[in-house]
């Protein structure tokens, strides 16, 4: 059997390549998942990123996956033929973070799959000193009722759970859910061995 | 860890990638994660992930020497990299893209931070994708990138390097890496390099080809990925 690739930190020069809107240049992916057509619930997904002392990590990548607002994603893995695919929704969405850690993605709230999981939106941070990504999960604090029932989320040790449950807060300019990503600290997000 | 005998793909061998904590690398100290990770098993959501392909690239998408020009050649050695991304089990991961970036010659990357007393070149910006074809195989043209200094300790250089972004069959997959150049001075003295366990970090380090290299035009270098495979044999359909 053949060894897995090493992986290596993303460094702090990435942004020409994974997130060049900056430099007015189209990359494969971006903080606005939506058009005006994509169905669902439009959704702000917003948060910082700190490190173990608490201060901003200014130059992390944040990158989603998630199926579209009734549940399915876009990938041939996924054959549930009877669940519909958003001709206006990839599920994918990628961005850095900014001068004070922020980042933002505009985008639907996820339907549940039907195999008794809660809605979650799955997330890779990549960043300069991180030699290896960290997978976590985004679920919605609105849905404490799927929530309870979600087996990997009641896995967690209840005293970290909540910083996988991003909380809903109504602004000026709709619906937006905060997660905060702590890559170490009291306040770590639980990462997982995915 | 994952469970072995799950549906989905075999879980990431610490054995070969950098642990988070490295404090030779000092960035790790404040920015590794130290709780332990928590298992899953494999659904839905990591079965699936991002779709990209051949129809995600332009055409110059592939060649950096020409996808950054404005008034002439960048300058360097020009380089051709090519080689297979595989699966654990030596399977081709067609139709994958990959995400390179790169400093240019003389080490200096187009980024606002990038403050290192060296000189852009007007004609090369240092990032482009290609795709792999049907038996895995990607291939791309550049410029040799150069040594850079960074602060990470006194006298610290980056040795040369081209960082590749895939992100394979699922959500899982997901692989950032670097490629280095073979015979490189800087190698054992780059923390970043060293973080990754003795035995692993060397398949990091790319091979000269002379069977890449293009007479009168570019010297070529091979560099094989190999992503996480499958825990059960897919039926073949």
């Amino acid at each position: 059997m053949l060894k897995q690739t090493a992986s290596q930190t993303v460094g702090p020069y990435f942004a020409y390549a994974l997130t060049p809107q900056s430099y007015g240049r189209v990359g494969l992916g971006s903080s606005t998942m939506v058009d005006q057509e994509t169905r669902g619930e439009r959704i702000r997904i917003e948060g910082r990123v700190f490190d173990g002392t608490g201060a901003p990590v200014v130059d992390a990548v944040i990158e989603l996956w998630q199926a579209n607002a009734a549940g399915r994603y876009r990938h041939p893995a996924d054959t549930r033929d009877h669940v519909e695919i958003d001709p206006h929704f990839t599920g994918f969405g990628r961005t850095g973070t900014d001068g004070q850690g922020q980042y933002w993605f505009d985008t639907v709230k996820p339907g549940a799959l039907g195999d008794g999981q809660a809605p979650h939106v799955n997330v890779t941070v990549l960043a300069r000193g991180m030699l290896s990504h960290a997978f976590t999960r985004l679920y919605f604090d609105d849905e404490a009722g799927a929530n309870a029932e979600d087996a990997l989320l009641q896995s967690v040790p209840a005293d970290r759970r909540a910083t996988l449950v991003a909380k809903r807060v109504e602004t000026g300019g709709g619906v937006a859910y905060r997660f905060d990503i702590h890559l170490q600290g009291d306040d770590e997000t639980v990462f997982f061995d995915a | 860890m994952t469970d072995a005998k799950s549906p989905g793909y075999r879980p990431r061998d610490w054995s070969q990638h950098p642990p988070y904590l490295s404090p030779e690398y000092k960035s790790t100290v404040l920015r590794s994660p130290r709780k332990p990770l928590v298992p899953m098993k494999a659904s839905l959501s990591e079965l699936t992930g991002p779709v990209f392909g051949h129809e995600s690239l332009d055409a110059l998408d592939a060649d950096l020497t020409r996808n950054g020009r404005v008034n002439g050649e960048p300058l360097g050695e020009r380089i051709i990299v090519t080689g297979r991304v595989l699966d654990e089990d030596g399977r081709p991961v067609p139709n994958t893209l990959l995400e390179v970036w790169q400093a240019n010659s003389v080490g200096r990357y187009v980024h606002k931070w990038d403050q290192h007393d060296a000189p852009l070149d007007p004609n090369f910006f240092g990032a482009g994708r290609c795709a792999t074809d049907e038996n895995g195989r990607y291939r791309f043209i550049s410029i040799k990138p150069g040594a850079y200094p960074w602060r990470n300790h006194h006298n610290a250089w980056r040795p040369a390097h081209i960082h590749f972004s895939l992100f394979g069959p699922s959500f899982v997959t997901r692989l950032v890496t670097q490629m280095y150049f073979p015979g490189d001075p800087l190698l054992p003295l780059d923390p970043i390099y060293n973080g990754v366990p003795e035995g692993a970090r060397e398949r990091l380090v790319s091979r000269f080809s002379i069977d890449v290299t293009e007479p009168e035009w570019a010297l070529g270098y091979e560099f094989d990925i190999v992503l996480r495979g499958r825990n059960e044999t897919p039926t073949e359909g």
